[in-house]
């Protein structure tokens, strides 16, 4: 089958890519190993933020979170996208102090976050226990359901005319490019390489590895209970982040699971999920009644500097990479497809893309001391 | 529900959002309360009405009570203590 | 060696008794308070009926299963009320709850488990009713805690289970205000009578003992819904509407599976009695090496054959393990174990499981009560398969994960989407198997 581009991996980026291609009118085909959504973009947190993100994914963010204003007139839904705001807690002064050092960088970007004090946060969010000391809003960020993203961009995708096969797993990938699935042979002058986890095997093909590590989300979800906060909640550190649904259920996640992607399988682990259910109830009390009434987990791609390997390759002509998104990805995959289409069609983007670059991990000096690595969240 | 046989058990009180119930030894707390006629033991979450649990053998969760001082439990596999304080959510 | 057994019903009693008859200790978890499991279920401490009284024709069988069991504690690491909520992907670890409040892993050998079954239904409109209960519910409610389910109760479905509890009730002074079983007597009568002629004789005599007391009767009939306003007030079938203020519903029952799933075994549709059973052999080995499944947590057979399958799966695990094992006793139970299967399919022939009735259930009725999504959700969502039906619509991501309304999500989704039910698969187990609480950490 001949197209004119080829994606690997069906997750939010790579649907997104097929839908934006599919709209400047290029011939689309897409290839999934298992169904579309199945691994980062559908196990995730749910998060639409902006808050809290590297300056690098600024950017990216802000136009992902335009693009999320209008998901329903791009997609036909809107994932159950809601902009209740992203609550960013400090547990100390030296969390306080770093919310405040991240919002004096995010002004320079248009995000004005607002800084909620000791007494403001006992006055007006009294289910929060001593041990929050502070916390910065920012009001236009909010969470959507991971479930529904990628299965609704690949339905757009597919009325726009571009072709995901699932239940397609890519067996070889020759240059020029010519790509095996299910015992049949693509061919197109651009891949795009949007394969989460597995982006990092592609890589290396191209002759450019990357060192990225499975990432696997510990999630978990209580039962429904009565609707006390709206706002989707993190930490400043990253290791909890909490939301209730509107149907009451409270999600919340922090730490890892294990996997063999190779299968692929994951697993939540014991450990991490009760590490997380303990500062669970550390920042709301009140979790101390519910139950945990499930558990999952999912394979993302981690990369050292927690920030995604996106743009062209640096051996390879006509191959973009959108890959390795280090838990942080749902949100921007629908820009990352806007992006993709852009450097395939365009030659370039609008959306700055230096600080994704594939080529930083055969520098020496790439990975140095970096102040804004977002840790494990 | 209903009391039908091998009902000849020491009695005991026990008490379902402040109202005192009388039970007996025995009892699970779903017996208790539905026996007892007070109709349901919890309220669905999406409106569709009152429940009164379905499998009474554990399985389905659809019996879950509040115990004070021991949170969430089943009714149909809790047995009814003296002086249990219990709230139907 | 440390070996675990998850359950103490049938399967698990006998699979002990041939553990420590071979010199080991091993661990026993079991979830509720006392042996027995659902069929040989014992009431709390107070109650005075004695074994006759409470498992009839069972008698013998539950008593001899107890009495051994009540030995077998002391001679174990007994572990009454706990929860085995989770075993790992790979590491043979168990993860468990005491009481609902003490945590522990532990590391196992060899694990065998026993984990049972429970009763499969199929939503009509109103069935989240107060007053409406499955149908082991039902018989668990008279056995154990001396209670009807109401003042006038209904039955519907099929299977022995079905006459055994209505007939129960009867004997015990209950007002049954009918009889429904969705399989008409013709299906029944050829497969009952050349195969399993204990089991027919004995559900003809429940059912004329209950005709002869006036008990309407109904073969072959369809519930259409169950009707009341916060509580039962009718059951209405085709043609008729019975008046009642409780219903007992069931179709036959369907493996509690969960852990092995998580075990990661795989699973077969078996087409004869409809459900999705894990792999096993013909002695309770799995495709997992160290893990073991006998009785009708593995694929529903009944309590006999689950006694059979838990001493003759102890064997295999004991010879695995390299304890010597008597081959006379292997070949005995291997025997009966053949022999019991030939019947089985002749007894789910005599009591199908009524698929079309759950396929066309209407589109308003409640499909997953834990979170009240409508059968009409569910196909509306035009999901491909289970697991995706469930992440678009929340069916099976409510407390019960799926236990309660899997088979006829199943049922509707391939009818929706035109093919076979095996087709759609079945829901993706996750930990814990029940809800634990979050304050455990």
């Amino acid at each position: 089958m001949k197209a004119d581009v080829l994606i690997l991996g069906g997750g939010g980026a790579g649907c997104s890519a097929a839908l934006h291609l599919a709209q400047r009118g290029l011939r689309v085909v897409l290839l999934e190993r298992g169904l579309v959504g199945s691994q980062a973009s559908g196990v995730n947190h749910g998060g639409v933020r902006q808050q809290g993100r590297h300056p690098a994914e600024l950017p990216i963010a802000i136009r992902a979170r335009r693009m999320w204003a209008q998901m329903a007139a791009l997609i036909g839904t809107d994932a159950e996208f809601e902009a209740t705001g992203h609550l960013k807690l400090a547990r100390n002064e030296a969390e306080e102090a770093e919310l405040l050092r991240w919002n004096a960088m995010a002004a320079e970007y248009g995000l004005h976050p607002r800084m909620i004090g000791r007494n403001a946060i006992r006055a007006d969010y009294a289910y929060f226990s001593d041990k929050v000391v502070a916390g910065s809003l920012l009001e236009e960020d909010g969470s959507a359901n991971p479930r529904l993203l990628a299965p609704a961009l690949a339905a757009a995708a597919r009325a726009a005319g571009a072709i995901l096969l699932e239940g397609h797993a890519v067996t070889g990938i020759a240059p020029g490019f010519v790509v095996e699935a299910k015992g049949q042979s693509f061919t197109a002058p651009v891949l795009l390489n949007t394969g989460g986890f597995w982006g990092g095997q592609v890589a290396a093909q191209f002759g450019e590895p990357v060192p990225i590590t499975a990432l696997n989300p510990n999630m978990m979800v209580t039962e429904p209970l009565p609707v006390f906060c709206t706002h989707n909640l993190g930490v400043v550190g990253g290791d909890i982040y909490l939301r209730q649904i509107s149907r009451g259920n409270i999600i919340f996640g922090g730490g890892r699971g294990e996997s063999d992607p190779a299968v692929p399988v994951s697993r939540p682990l014991p450990v991490p999920s009760f590490n997380a259910m303990q500062r669970a109830i550390e920042i709301l009390p009140q979790l101390a009644g519910a139950m945990v009434i499930r558990s999952w987990t999912g394979i993302d791609g981690g990369m050292p500097d927690a920030l995604p390997v996106m743009g062209p390759s640096r051996t390879t002509p006509g191959l973009f990479h959108a890959f390795g998104f280090s838990g942080h990805g749902f949100m921007l995959g629908p820009a990352v497809g806007a992006v993709l289409a852009e450097l395939v069609v365009d030659g370039h983007s609008e959306t700055p893309l230096e600080g994704f670059d594939i080529g930083r991990f055969a520098r020496q000096d790439a990975l140095a001391d970096d102040t804004w690595k977002t840790r494990l969240e | 529900m209903k009391r039908l046989i091998d009902q000849d058990r020491p009695g005991l009180t026990l008490f379902v959002d402040g109202q005192a119930l009388a039970a007996k030894q025995g009892d699970t707390v779903l017996t208790a309360i539905l026996t007892g006629g007070l109709g349901h033991l919890r309220q669905s979450e999406f409106g569709d009405g009152a429940r009164a649990g379905f499998c009474l053998m554990g399985a389905c969760q659809d019996c879950w009570i509040v115990v004070e001082g021991r949170g969430t439990q089943r009714a149909c596999t809790t047995l009814a203590e003296p002086d249990m304080q219990v709230r139907r959510r | 060696m440390k070996v675990a057994v998850v359950g103490a019903g049938p399967a698990g009693v006998r699979a002990v008794e041939r553990l420590v008859r071979a010199g080991l200790r091993p661990m026993w978890f079991e979830e509720g308070p006392a042996s027995g499991g659902r069929i040989y279920q014992r009431p709390p401490t107070g109650f005075s009926r004695d074994h006759r009284a409470l498992y009839g024709f069972e008698a013998r069988r539950a008593r001899a299963l107890h009495d051994v069991a009540d030995r077998l504690r002391f001679a174990c690491d007994w572990r009454p009320e706990t929860l085995v909520w989770n075993i790992r992907r790979t590491e043979p670890v168990l993860d468990t709850l005491t009481r609902g409040t003490d945590r522990r892993s532990e590391t196992f050998d060899a694990v065998l488990l026993c984990t049972g079954a429970m009763d499969r239904v199929i939503p009509v409109p109103g069935w989240t009713l107060p007053g409406v209960t499955t149908m082991g519910g039902a018989q668990v409610a008279l056995k154990t805690q001396g209670v009807a389910i109401g003042s006038r109760v209904a039955f519907v479905g099929t299977g022995p289970l079905l006459w055994l509890v209505a007939f129960q009730y009867a004997k015990a002074g209950a007002e049954v205000a009918a009889v429904v079983d969705t399989t008409p007597f013709a299906t029944k009568l050829r497969p009952g009578l050349l195969w399993n002629l204990a089991t027919f004789l004995k559900g003809l005599y429940y059912v004329g003992w209950l005709r002869a007391r006036g008990v309407p009767v109904f073969e072959g009939a369809m519930p259409r819904a169950i009707e009341g306003d916060g509580a039962v007030r009718a059951l209405r079938i085709e043609g008729h509407t019975i008046a009642c203020d409780a219903v007992a519903m069931g179709w036959g029952l369907k493996p509690e599976a969960q852990l092995a799933d998580l075990a990661g075994l795989p699973f077969r549709f078996d087409a004869v009695q409809h459900n999705w059973v894990p792999g096993q052999d013909a002695a309770g080995r799995t495709a997992r090496p160290g893990v073991y499944l006998a009785g009708d947590g593995g694929g529903i057979a009944g309590a006999e054959v689950a006694e059979l399958a838990g001493a003759r799966a102890a064997l295999a695990l004991l010879a695995d393990h390299g304890v010597f094992v008597d081959p006379l006793e292997t070949s005995v139970l291997d025997r009966q174990l053949w022999r019991q299967a030939q019947f089985r399919g002749a007894l789910e022939a005599a009591f199908p499981f009524p698929a079309h009735l759950a396929a066309e259930m209407e589109d308003a009725t409640i499909l997953c009560r834990c979170e009240s999504i409508t059968a009409g959700a569910l196909r509306a969502a035009a999901a491909p398969e289970m697991n995706r039906g469930k992440a678009f619509t929340r069916i099976g991501m409510g407390r019960c994960q799926g236990r309660v309304c899997g088979p006829a999500a199943a049922e509707v989704l391939a009818a929706s989407l035109g093919c076979a039910v095996q087709d759609v698969g079945r829901l993706r187990g996750q930990a814990p198997v029940k809800p634990i609480p979050v304050a455990l950490a």
